[in-house]
């Protein structure tokens, strides 16, 4: 087993190098099957069930008996490649599928998404992941439950763990369902089902060995998917085969259409209203969402667990480098996207004859709900207010509006699909192994053989996969606003006593614990007041911010609590100390059990 | 952890000298995190009105900027921790 891992390790880049070759192979083949006459209802179902059964391969390919395999991967996972794993892990339906099409609507204001989903990564990579790979456990619950020497702060952490992960699972099946179904022609209750099986073969039988080569997989697919279409409608308008710089010219064009069209607010135009004027709401807004984003980034334990995976110390540290690498080639593309489509829109759709518009925009206002023509005037032209767009559909159309044939909307739907499904495996395996491990091995059956542990880690997987896509089924309300609460979740329940049980030695299992508990409270508090009991804002903060509360008063708290409690004891703080140090091993506390 | 050999024995003020460094390199990484992620989306208003192929400057760099200096931060935060770690004798094998 070992030295057949090792050569695999030693391949990773001409496996994954013709892996990347066979897949263009493929999409270049349905193309020329397109041009033959095949139908788009065959090519989307030879995307979806193609790509599932790859993933499925390669999760049944990792299948494992060993515990430290299952966990962590065994612990030989390249940097380079955690960083790609990191990536698919990270980037979600609602990076892939939403958010160029929030950057269209909110313009400058959607850009503390862009800031805030990647600027954390400094924060993983500085304060968090070497310290927590030399810990060298299998879960962040455990890193409180021997630092903070007892049951209670693992116990805490597994309740934050769970209520972030768990509403952000949700909402990814949820995505994986919608795919599904329209690119199945499917009914959606039928679609998520679909979808569960395309998540658990990945992750059941390899846990996070399996996760980790398929997520590489997965990353592979959807960058290219990403760029594809933006790249090929740069090059054909602007001769520049680099969005990235292509669309500055663009947002000139934007502006002098924004004059033309009497807009209020500016496409690139900071902290203002409606009206175009300035405002602290919006200014206050935007750095309180930019800090909850990043904090929470440093806070998810699907993220950070990734960081235990690596050879060594070392590699925990590049690996973060690669990761945000990887994050930030889809990241300051999504701007672009916005971009292009703005002008489309602005240059061939709006105040043209209703009975002439593009291609796309007829095709896409057939589909129930994304794109709405409302000839309010009868004057028979379509008018700015006349037209709602739905955010989704600019990365979905993106390929018609770049006159690219139907195949490639295939490709990004494909994408999407890897982009949902890598980041409900990567959290399924969170909320599983937390659960598996923290709560039955370690406080319920501490004698356990290890076959028993693997199968109640599998056990529970399918058990938490089930209950999470039944959630998903009953579509509930509000689901993006969901998948924002687990940042501030995250935020303010972990971060506090993630960062100084590494950084502040006097931190004491007390303090910890008070913090998390304060730090986590206020912020649900927060958010479920102000979302479901019409609570006022304070300070004019929107809930997706919550954390913003919620985060100093776990610092303050702990600090505070920790200094009225005993310092920890001399063992602890020497086990701090070899946490600190990249060389030699932990100094244990006596009493702490460790694999 | 066997790979990692026995305990590390590092003499009391070696191992402080050590971690003054390390937080120091922290300090400056965070300093230029919060100098890229706030302190520049903060002027983002008058930053706009200088434009660079096309580009407003605030827009840019909250669209591009600040991410090419996460991604370097990272980087030379692996790279200068390592000098560290060998410096002190405490890199891993």
């Amino acid at each position: 087993m070992a030295t057949q891992s090792k050569r695999f390790v030693d391949n990773l880049g001409k496996i994954y190098g013709g892996y990347a070759g066979g897949f263009i192979g493929f999409v270049i083949l349905l193309a020329i099957l397109e041009q033959m006459g095949v139908s788009n209802r065959i090519i989307g179902y030879c995307f979806v069930f193609l790509t599932i059964g790859v993933y499925a391969y390669i999760g049944i390919l990792s299948r494992t008996s060993e515990l430290s395999e299952y966990y962590v991967a065994g612990r030989v996972v390249p940097p380079f490649f955690n960083g790609m794993a990191t990536g698919a892990d990270w980037m979600s339906a609602a990076s892939f599928i939403s958010m160029a099409g929030g950057l269209y609507l909110a313009g400058y204001g959607g850009l503390g998404y862009v800031l805030g989903w990647t600027g954390g990564y400094v924060l993983v990579g500085v304060l968090l992941a070497p310290y927590l790979r030399k810990f060298g456990q299998f879960t962040v619950p455990d890193f409180l439950g021997v630092r903070y020497e007892g049951n209670t702060a693992r116990v805490c952490g597994v309740i934050v763990l769970f209520c972030a992960s768990f509403t952000y699972i949700v909402a990814q099946t949820f995505g994986i369902g919608i795919i599904t179904s329209r690119f199945l022609d499917i009914p959606f209750e039928v679609a998520i089902f679909v979808g569960l099986l395309g998540i658990l073969v990945c992750s059941m039988l390899g846990g996070m060995r399996a996760v980790t080569w398929t997520q590489v997989a997965q990353y592979i697919i959807l960058i290219i998917a990403y760029l594809t279409p933006v790249v090929w409608l740069s090059f054909k308008l602007y001769g520049n085969p680099i969005p990235q710089l292509a669309y500055g010219s663009v947002l000139q064009q934007i502006s002098q259409f924004e004059g033309a069209l009497g807009i209020l607010k500016p496409h690139a135009a900071a902290y203002v209203d409606a009206k175009g004027a300035f405002s602290w709401v919006e200014f206050n807004n935007f750095w309180a969402l930019v800090l909850t984003l990043m904090i929470g980034t440093a806070s998810l334990p699907h993220i950070l667990m990734r960081y235990f995976t690596t050879p060594n110390v070392r590699d925990a540290r590049t690996s973060v480098g690669w990761s945000i690498f990887f994050i930030f080639l889809l990241y300051f593309t999504a701007p672009a996207y916005a971009a292009f489509a703005k002008l489309e829109v602005y240059s061939n759709v709006i105040g043209q004859p209703i009975a002439s518009l593009p291609a796309w925009v007829q095709n896409w206002s057939q589909v129930g709900g994304l794109l709405t023509i409302k000839d309010a005037n009868s004057d028979g032209i379509l008018q700015l207010g006349e037209f709602i767009i739905n955010q989704d559909i600019i990365v979905l159309s993106m390929p018609e509006i770049a006159g690219l044939p139907y195949v490639i909307s295939g490709l990004v739907a494909a994408g999407g699909l890897a982009a949902a499904l890598s980041t409900a495996d990567g959290l399924l395996l969170a909320i599983a192994n937390a659960l598996s491990h923290d709560i039955y091995y370690k406080m319920i059956d501490p004698k356990a053989t290890t076959v028993r542990r693997l199968v109640v880690a599998r056990v529970l997987l399918v058990a938490v996969a089930l209950v999470a896509a039944a959630v998903a089924g009953t579509r509930p309300a509000g689901i993006i606003q969901m998948v924002a609460w687990a940042f501030s979740l995250a935020a303010a329940g972990l971060f506090a006593p993630l960062v100084l049980g590494i950084w502040w030695k006097r931190t004491t299992g007390a303090g910890a614990i008070a913090g998390m508990i304060v730090g986590f409270g206020v912020c649900a508090f927060y958010l479920v007041g102000t979302r479901y009991f019409d609570m006022p804002l304070w300070f004019g903060i929107r809930n997706i911010s919550s954390a913003l509360f919620g985060l100093p008063l776990a610092f303050l708290v702990t600090w505070v609590v920790s200094l009225m409690t005993a310092p920890p004891s001399r063992e602890m703080q020497d086990f701090v100390d070899s946490i600190r140090v990249p060389r030699g091993e932990l100094a244990w506390v006596k009493g702490a059990v460790h694999e | 952890m066997a790979e990692q050999g026995k305990t590390l024995d590092m003499a009391p003020a070696k191992r402080e000298a050590y971690w003054r460094k390390t937080s120091r390199l922290m300090w400056i990484i965070m300093a230029l995190w919060v100098f890229f992620s706030f302190i520049i989306p903060a002027f983002a208003v008058q930053l706009n009105s200088i434009v660079i192929f096309g580009f407003p400057l605030g827009f840019y760099m909250a669209a591009q900027g600040s991410l090419i200096s996460y991604v370097v931060l990272c980087f030379w935060n692996a790279s200068a921790q390592n000098r560290i770690d060998q410096e002190f004798g405490v890199a891993e094998d």
